[in-house]
């Protein structure tokens, strides 16, 4: 259960909106969710629903409707990559494409280790120093922005050394 | 280079700390309003010095805090921090750089529409720059900047932040309500407008980040200092997010009414790599490509003037666009940007941007002809003016302007080409 270690947590979303409107907390405790599970659990929707008094398929939806809420497991970390008009105009295209044959994995794909899902997302507001991805993982969401393929190989085996090393 | 009044950090080191920020002149604008002047000596005040709405619309500020309904309470005010409109950056510049001018503005804005609760909402991307935020709003009710009876006056405020979870449409006034309450980012139908009926159905301010950011120095400096800047009807100075094809891509904090050419080649330094400029957006993908000739390039960037030249200023995301570049991918580009973020609710909107992205692919895959750029063209003219929101015409109205103005980029793709 999502209250099992985070009930304090819970408590705080929760007391952010007036209490008659508290299904504005869907949002942040689905982030939650995330957070804990790495994709959001039949189980955690369900609870979600509960707490908030809302049918499970009303959350259910918000999951198919937001591109950074997923139901389905991914890599521990998503790296997601702007390829949008301003960002295309500056290589991210070919950018985004060589970091896939470097990871040997096409968009959406997974690598073998688990570890990363590369994605192709929409203007991430970085446009000035293009190429720029996002990494989705446990901890949140962070920028990596003026990138080449180098350097984000270099952040993606730190990562993986970071996890072999346990 | 001028004095920034919005992009203050480039003048002063280590503003987004709060001591710093009051030490020079920070909060003494929301202390004056919150105990020397009424409510609606501050909409008069933003209304006299003609703030437009920096988000896009360009709707002035004052005007629409006026629509408030009277006597109905609580009311709600929502920043808008949902930045997502291609080539857009400058409000995540404002609140990671500048932070305290934001909150203040937002604080301000509060007491003019008598709110006593405020939501940041920020798009889902920008986590830890939401969790950052969180950390300044702490600060501020430490100091007494926030909470209950603030500087001894009977008035209360709180601002929270919300995060958002990847969805353009959330920057539509109304769908980012709806997505705060906690349901899927579809626009509402207008009216009743939100300052009527808006979160939880109460008035309901929303303004934009950069907008917002303009009250303390309005406040502090009056309004006849900021209608010194600017042009007549559009006031003020604006950030210009400079993106595409130029030297030094970035924010641009300049008086409404530069000319394309001052931004483009002044100081993004003008075009690389040896080519040259073939087009520009003005505002992202929602307004009308323009093919850049001396007349547009010399025009203003003003609301009026850019509108007079068949397009936008809309939230002035310059996107330049050198001669290598085909304006049939462009278009594809920019209509899948918005298939993906239709919200699905309109129907016209909805097939529509589908349509047009399927013959845009088959135009980009060489296998369609040159009636298919005429079906386009009628895809396009069949979805303005027939939705809630104007994604879909944005989405519509560049297609029909990249035709017009680039028809033969289309034509050179027609398997039947002339």
């Amino acid at each position: 259960m999502l209250a099992d270690n985070h009930r304090s947590e819970i408590k705080a979303i929760l007391e952010k909106y007036p209490s008659e409107q508290k299904r504005s907390a869907v949002m942040p405790l689905l982030h939650l969710a995330l957070q804990e599970y790495g994709h959001i659990t039949p189980a955690a929707l369900v609870e979600i629903a509960e707490l908030l008094e809302l049918e499970p398929t009303e959350v259910g939806s918000l999951i198919g409707f937001y591109t950074l809420y997923y139901d389905e497991q991914g890599g521990k970390y998503r790296i997601q990559i702007c390829t949008d008009t301003p960002c295309a105009l500056r290589g991210a295209e070919e950018f985004a494409e060589q970091l896939c044959a470097q990871l040997g994995i096409r968009f959406g794909e997974t690598t073998e280790d688990g570890l990363f899902t590369v994605e192709e997302v929409k203007c991430l507001a970085a446009c000035d120093r293009a190429p720029v991805f996002q990494v989705q993982d446990a901890e949140g969401i962070h920028y990596h922005e003026d990138q080449t393929v180098e350097s984000a190989m270099a952040l993606i085996q730190e990562i993986r050394k970071r996890h072999k090393d346990g | 280079m001028a004095e920034h009044i919005l992009l203050r950090h480039r003048d002063i080191p280590d503003i987004d700390k709060l001591d710093v920020y009051m030490a020079n002149g920070g909060f003494e604008a929301f202390k004056e309003v919150v105990t020397k002047k009424k409510p609606q000596e501050v909409i008069d005040i933003v209304r006299t010095a003609g703030l437009r709405g920096r988000g896009g619309a360009g709707f002035p500020a004052g005007v629409k805090w006026g629509f408030l309904t009277p006597d109905v309470y609580p009311r709600y005010v929502v920043a808008n921090a949902d930045e997502s409109e291609p080539g857009t950056f400058k409000d995540r510049e404002i609140m990671e750089r500048n932070p305290f001018q934001f909150l203040e503005g937002v604080a301000i804005c509060c007491y003019a529409a008598q709110a006593h609760e405020a939501f940041v909402y920020c798009r889902g991307e920008f986590w830890d720059l939401a969790h950052t935020l969180e950390g300044h709003i702490d600060q501020l009710y430490k100091k007494g900047l926030l909470g209950e009876k603030l500087f001894g006056k009977d008035y209360h405020l709180d601002i929270r932040v919300h995060l958002g979870a990847g969805a353009y449409i959330c920057g539509e006034e109304t769908a980012l309500l709806e997505s705060l309450e906690g349901k899927l980012g579809q626009p509402r139908l207008r009216p009743p407008f939100p300052a009527a009926e808006g979160l939880y159905g109460k008035p309901t301010v929303v303004n934009n980040v950069e907008t917002l950011t303009n009250l303390p120095p309005i406040l502090s400096r009056g309004a006849d200092w900021y209608r010194s800047i600017g042009t007549e009807k559009s006031t003020g100075n604006k950030i210009f997010s400079l993106s595409g094809h130029v030297v030094r891509p970035g924010n641009y904090e300049l008086p409404l009414g530069t000319t394309f050419r001052e931004l483009i080649f002044e100081h993004g330094g003008g075009i690389p790599d040896g080519r040259s400029i073939k087009a520009i957006l003005p505002a992202g993908a929602s307004a009308a490509i323009l093919v850049a000739t001396d007349e547009v390039l010399d025009t203003p960037m003003d609301y009026e003037s850019v509108r007079d030249i068949g397009s936008d200023l809309g939230s002035a995301s310059v996107i330049v666009i050198d001669d290598s570049v085909d304006i049939s991918w462009l278009t594809y580009k920019i209509i899948d940007f918005f298939k993906h973020e239709s919200c699905g609710k309109c129907t016209p909107c909805r097939e529509g941007t589908y349509w047009m992205l399927n013959i845009l692919k088959r135009l980009q895959d060489g296998k369609a002809t040159s009636e298919d750029i005429d079906l386009l063209d009628s895809v396009a003219n069949s979805i303005v003016g027939k939705c809630l929101c104007a994604l879909g015409d944005f989405a519509a109205a560049q297609v029909v302007a990249d035709i017009a103005r680039f028809r033969s980029d289309f034509e050179a793709h027609a398997v039947d080409g002339k």
